[in-house]
């Protein structure tokens, strides 16, 4: 049974995603019709009713990253004229485009439309490269997010509804244009179906990150959290994905009941704010698993799942309005774990047993980045909880330092042990 | 309330151009402090477009948050190294003191600057928040949803005001900015026929100081120095006439664009264009919010920060270009502006196509030495010239 069902979802979740790029390799063969969107808002649930294939640039770059090719196709784009100093996903993304979709993991289609929100900024400029390369419709769906601190509006509230509402339209053009893109009427009744599979995966998604609570910590929030998340998006709205996900609860429930950790031996209890360090994947996570410390939870676990972690399920009798407040709610709680980092900070300390705080702001990502050392500020007057602040990148490696990063993590860990000698001498 | 501004009553032109460079430079707004002193409440709003119309019928003054030329000790702390400049030194303004405010609001722009309101937020007391100008503009809904957004404004300013905001009371500031944006295109045709009688480095800071003047004040100097202006005998000069793109957030510095007007007339840019946004006048009757949405909707300028299917930005700016007869183009960007950046390639790559000249480079408020851009901007118009 422990053989069968621990680690499963990371064989399950790896063997999936190599399925869904040979998908896409098929769909870039034949010229197929697909969709590029991206993790904050996909919009998979309209998107599958059409039976698009969806193609996350993001995960694509990330991927390069990983597999240590990202250097080459920044260089590349920035040949092509792009700036150093802009976000090394849209570079490598770029440089993919120029090579007729050549990736390290296979083929990626050419656009038939793009779908993207306003959750990040960079998204409106990187599609708008993709209407002038392929003179594609890019569609942006507007998600107005938080006005100010703790200042979110809910059903009832008439800037709420006002907002619902502008989601609702929106929703509608979408779906008109994806009848004008593919030539299908939209199916209401597979649309349920679609967003039934989207709720078990939500229900799921929720659940995986409370029972994250158990020490020892059930999974790593920044590697094992990270092929979870491939699948939520990449599978989001199927019967792949629900399956996955409930199988996955099914896994950590078991690892939690049995007093299985994700470390043999567990000492530290950390979160990771920001983007991981792709280059580095690997050594990263390291740098910390040496201490026995251990990512419990993330704030890219909330806002890369866009804001599925809040668990909101849609209303299957009025599906299109509640897909609609579920869009508002969910990528407005993405960007609050962005922008109102510290809050969801705050909310995991004590739930999750958290040693320390880990921020890694990045050269490619204002979004995430550009709030953390004033949150990190305000966070540290509010808990006494160590925290490490260490810049790098998500994929160009030549603002990676890993000799400094190493000494830095090595002082936060030494601190981290100081403080709970201390504690207990007090 | 007394006037803030009454210092260029009287003087020659020159000094009127000397002393609005100057509080142009003046990190301390002295308008703004003796708007303060006598009570004045001041709403603060960052880059690029804020219907100033909604504050100024509430009895504020609108300050247009755009950095300044300082330091940034302070703010320093509160951030980490890859980002603009005006992030940094508008948080700078505000934790100095040097400008304090009633509540700031910020826009989705881009990344950095729609972090600005939680960051001010945690700082600050008075309520810092997100206008949520929309991001679909050609949703059929858009005009709609900012109207209600506007409502939502309206309804916080009055908070703060303890006051209602009439229809009337914002029509009647409409009529206030439509004169004062007729004033300011006014400048603008200026430039463009005759750009000798204006130094580029003066006509953007008779834009700029827009942003601290009480409108009413603004007004009234404009009408009286434009004339001025026009007045002027100046002999044209061998200059080539270009557009400079790439202001609409991050300022240049004055001697930046001192160096450009050694070698160059800016007859069209895009500086302080959120001031310029809209770009006919709004009407006077009727509902004040809607008008103004509508107009930001159907009748405003173009930017990098704003995706528009009905204002595709290569061919805005080859409008600006075609409309202004320039011979080439300044592609510039803030440093570290992601946005700037971006529609650099964009646009490098329409100019090429239409065989327009251009520029390209990056610049920072801060900016201090210009020998190098001096030269190379020089070089350019050379070898258009002899070419």
């Amino acid at each position: 049974m422990t053989e069968n069902i621990v680690g499963r979802g990371n064989r399950d979740g790896g063997n999936l995603f190599r399925e869904w790029f040979e998908e896409l390799g098929n769909v870039a063969k034949n010229d197929g019709q697909n969709a590029y969107v991206f993790v904050m808002g996909s919009l998979n649930e309209i998107l599958k009713t059409f039976d698009l294939p969806v193609v996350f640039p993001e995960i694509n770059s990330l991927q390069t990253a990983v597999r240590k090719v990202s250097g080459e196709l920044l260089t590349e784009a920035e040949d092509y004229g792009y700036s150093p100093d802009i976000c090394g996903y849209v570079k490598a993304d770029v440089a993919v485009q120029l090579r007729n979709g050549e990736h390290p993991m296979g083929k990626i289609p050419k656009p038939t439309l793009a779908v993207l929100t306003n959750a990040c900024n960079t998204y409106i400029k990187w599609a708008e490269i993709w209407e002038r390369m392929y003179h594609v419709p890019i569609f942006t769906l507007d998600v107005p997010g938080t006005r100010a601190v703790c200042e979110q509006t809910w059903q009832g509230n008439t800037d709420f509804e006002n907002d619902k509402r502008y989601v609702a339209a929106q929703i509608k053009e979408l779906i008109t244009l994806c009848e004008k893109v593919t030539g299908k009427k939209f199916d209401i009744d597979k649309f349920r179906q679609i967003l039934s599979y989207a709720n078990d995966m939500s229900r799921s998604w929720k659940r995986i990150l409370e029972l994250n609570k158990s020490c020892p910590a059930l999974f790593n929030a920044l590697t094992d959290g990270t092929i979870y998340l491939g699948v939520a998006n990449g599978f989001r709205g199927t019967k792949e994905g629900s399956d996955y996900f409930k199988n996955l609860v099914e896994e950590m429930e078991f690892k939690a009941k049995n007093g299985i950790g994700t470390l043999s031996e567990e000492e530290f209890r950390l979160i990771f704010v920001g983007v991981p360090c792709y280059p580095i994947f690997r050594r990263f996570n390291e740098f910390f698993t040496e201490w026995k410390g251990v990512f419990v939870h993330s704030t890219y676990l909330w806002f890369a799942a866009g804001g599925t972690n809040l668990g909101f399920e849609y209303d299957l009798k009025n599906p299109v309005d509640s897909l609609a407040e579920g869009l508002l709610i969910s990528v407005r709680d993405a960007m609050d774990s962005m922008f109102h980092q510290e809050q969801a900070l705050l909310s995991m300390v004590d739930p999750y047993k958290i040693d320390g705080v880990v921020y890694h702001p990045i050269k490619s990502c204002r979004t995430v980045s550009t709030g953390l050392a004033d949150g990190r500020r305000y966070f540290m007057d509010k808990k006494n909880v160590s925290t490490l602040f260490i810049e790098s990148d998500m994929m160009d490696k030549r603002v990676v330092s890993e000799a400094q990063m190493k000494n830095r993590i090595d002082a936060f860990f030494e601190g981290i042990i100081s403080r709970k000698q201390m504690a207990k001498q007090v | 309330m007394e006037k803030v501004f009454e210092d260029w009553k009287g003087k020659k032109l020159e000094e009127i151009f000397r002393l609005c460079r100057d509080l142009v430079e003046d990190a301390d707004f002295p308008t703004v402090s003796k708007w303060r002193k006598q009570g004045g409440k001041v709403i603060g709003h960052f880059q690029v477009y804020f219907p100033e119309e909604i504050a100024h019928a509430g009895g504020f003054l609108p300050f247009k948050v755009c950095g300044a030329q300082v330091e940034g000790m302070e703010a320093e702390s509160h951030f980490g190294s890859y980002l603009c400049s005006v992030i940094k030194t508008s948080l700078e303004l505000a934790l100095t003191k040097k400008i304090e405010m009633e509540m700031f609001v910020t826009h989705p722009i881009c990344d950095a600057a729609r972090n600005l309101g939680a960051i001010w937020g945690r700082n600050f007391p008075y309520k810092c928040q997100i206008l949520y100008l929309p991001q679909n503009p050609n949703s059929e809904y858009s005009t709609i949803y900012l109207s209600n957004e506007y409502e939502r404004l309206k309804r916080d300013l009055e908070k703060i005001s303890g006051k209602e905001i009439s229809n009337e009371a914002i029509l009647n500031s409409i009529q206030v900015y439509n004169k004062s944006r007729e004033l300011m295109r006014e400048l603008y045709k200026i430039k463009n026929e005759t750009p000798w009688l204006v130094a580029a480095e003066d006509a953007y800071s008779l834009i700029a100081i827009a942003g601290f003047i009480p409108k009413e004040e603004y007004n009234e100097f404009m009408e009286a120095i434009l004339p001025m202006i026009k007045a002027q005998t100046i002999k044209k000069q061998d200059k080539m006439r270009v557009v400079f793109e790439g202001g609409f957030c991050e300022q240049p510095p004055l001697d930046l664009l001192q160096v450009i007007g050694r070698s160059c007339y800016i007859v069209d840019d895009d500086l302080m264009i959120g001031l310029r946004y809209i770009l006919e006048d709004v009407p006077q009757k009727g509902d004040a919010l809607k008008n103004l949405a509508e107009a930001y909707i159907e009748k405003s300028s173009y930017s990098p920060v704003q995706h528009d299917l009905k204002k595709i930005k290569e061919e805005m700016l080859l409008q600006r270009v075609k409309n202004s007869r320039a011979e080439a183009v300044i592609v510039t960007a803030a440093k570290m502006c992601e946005p700037g950046l971006e529609e650099q390639v964009a646009y490098s790559k329409m100019l090429d196509a239409e065989k327009i000249p251009y520029f390209i480079s990056e610049f920072e408020e801060n900016q201090t030495t210009f020998d190098h851009l001096g030269i190379q901007l020089e070089t350019f118009v050379e070898n258009l010239l002899f070419d």
